[in-house]
């Protein structure tokens, strides 16, 4: 497979909830290593396209592609084998409470993957140790802090060897003392090539990131471009990153 | 009164024997109770339409409905009219199976809502199927939470196995009347009759009480950090 084919496609992704469109036909054509980012005002959509992009909300239309084969969102089969492949970071991290971080990683490899209880812990505590959290693997989520919780949902995601990984605000439920271990975990994915698509409200992210910014609003994508064209002086993605950073007073 | 008191320990065998007559019903029923009353919570949450209303009927029914009246209508009427050969021990276990049922759904169904929907999500996101993230997500957490619940559900279900006397199985309540009405004692007959109820409950809700401590999820506390 060459660069320039995509990895992931979805097109003309809508929904509604309750007769109010949320998302009003959305595209997004990932290749592999490339990073998007989703940005834009709350209420924008962002959360609910990547919540579509892997059915966890069911969209009302669209179409998707997997290395440019197309996936049959109706077939529960395929859907499963889909998601699979699409691993998610949701914001406020959604791990299983009953289970201990360990546990957390392995629970899937073993349902899903069918691995068996020796090789997911293996898998489990490289993906851990990964994410720097090797001597927490016995703690349960409700024994550790924001950042290390969202850690622990970083390696449950990548130790099923995810094609692309969705970041769904993966910083806002912390505390600013604590964004900056989750920051560095995702810069270091960014640097081994994952392929992902991100909602953030954290400009060093963005600046430094994307290869493309989406700009969404009211549902739809309204600016599109790399952050060299796009964070100029008059565009909208420019004045919301403005208005963020007079808020965090991070330079950009 | 020395003769009661002979009475009484001549009895007591009797009754205690009846007490496990009443165990055998309670462990039956709140069984029956438990699969049902998980399953048809489940399928009250994730399940389509029809099949929520079709649950939604049977609680209505079995909460609205005495037990008495239930007792009749399954051992004299339905079992009966099918030409089964049911036991009383066992027509009381399934009926009251079925109606703690009906209650013990509205009990796991609040725990799964209590939930936060997060985790099926993220289940869903590492490729588990709806089935295997109930299995294994839902369920575990769902029973922790529901022990509470389920333990007042147990000692009312208890207290309710004495409405078996109605038709005759030999469990504590009808060997008490049994006595009692031989016996003419009926004061002292019935004081031990309800004492050991309170020894079945006290015992059940203790065990049950330890339950929720011992599967208790650790750094959860209601005595802040």
């Amino acid at each position: 497979m060459t660069r320039n084919t995509p990895i992931l496609r979805v097109e003309n992704i809508t929904k509604s909830f309750g007769g109010n469109p949320i998302l009003k036909g959305v595209n997004l054509s990932l290749n592999k290593g490339e990073i998007k980012i989703l940005v834009g005002p709350s209420g924008g959509g962002k959360s609910t396209f990547l919540q579509c992009m892997n059915c966890l909300i069911s969209p009302d239309s669209g179409k998707f592609w997997l290395e440019e084969k197309p996936v049959d969102i109706f077939s529960k089969k395929e859907l499963y084998r889909y998601r699979q492949q699409v691993g998610m970071i949701f914001q406020d991290f959604n791990l299983f409470d009953h289970l201990t971080a360990m546990d957390n990683v392995t629970l899937a490899l073993r349902k899903v993957k069918k691995m068996d209880k020796k090789a997911a812990s293996t898998r489990a505590m490289i993906e851990l140790s990964q994410v720097g959290l090797d001597d927490k693997t016995k703690l349960y989520p409700a024994e550790l802090s924001g950042g290390q919780k969202q850690r622990v949902a970083i390696a449950r995601a990548l130790a099923m060897d995810p094609k692309v990984l969705l970041l769904d605000e993966p910083t806002s439920a912390l505390d600013p003392d604590l964004t900056g271990e989750v920051i560095d975990v995702i810069r270091n994915l960014a640097k081994k090539g994952m392929t992902m698509v991100m909602a953030t409200h954290q400009i060093s992210l963005i600046r430094t990131l994307a290869d493309e910014i989406l700009f969404m609003e009211a549902g739809t994508v309204v600016e599109q471009g790399s952050p060299k064209g796009l964070l100029v002086p008059g565009t909208r993605s420019q004045g919301f990153c403005d208005k963020l950073n007079s808020l965090s007073g991070e330079g950009i | 009164m020395p003769e009661s008191l002979s009475i009484i320990k001549g009895a007591l065998p009797y009754l205690l024997h009846g007490s496990l007559i009443t165990a055998v019903i309670v462990t039956g029923a709140m069984t029956v109770g438990l699969l049902l009353g998980l399953s048809m919570a489940v399928g009250q949450v994730y399940g389509r339409k029809s099949l929520k209303r079709v649950i939604g009927l049977y609680i209505w029914f079995f909460q609205g409905v005495p037990i008495l009246v239930l007792l009749f209508l399954f051992y004299f009427g339905l079992f009966n009219y099918m030409g089964l050969n049911v036991s009383a021990v066992a027509a009381v276990t399934v009926v009251l199976g079925m109606t703690t049922a009906a209650y013990q759904a509205n009990i796991f169904r609040g725990a799964i809502l209590a939930l936060p929907q997060g985790q099926f999500k993220a289940a869903g996101s590492l490729g588990m199927s709806d089935m295997q993230a109930i299995l294994t997500i839902i369920l575990p957490q769902v029973l922790r939470l529901s022990i509470p619940a389920w333990s007042n559900e147990f000692s009312i279900v208890l207290k309710d196995s004495a409405l078996a006397f109605v038709l005759g199985a030999p469990e504590i309540m009808a060997r008490a009347k049994f006595v009692a009405s031989r016996t003419y004692q009926h004061l002292p007959i019935y004081i031990i009759a309800g004492l050991i109820y309170f020894v079945l409950t006290w015992a059940g809700v203790r065990a049950l009480a330890k339950l929720e401590k011992t599967v208790r999820i650790p750094g959860y506390s209601n005595k802040g950090m």
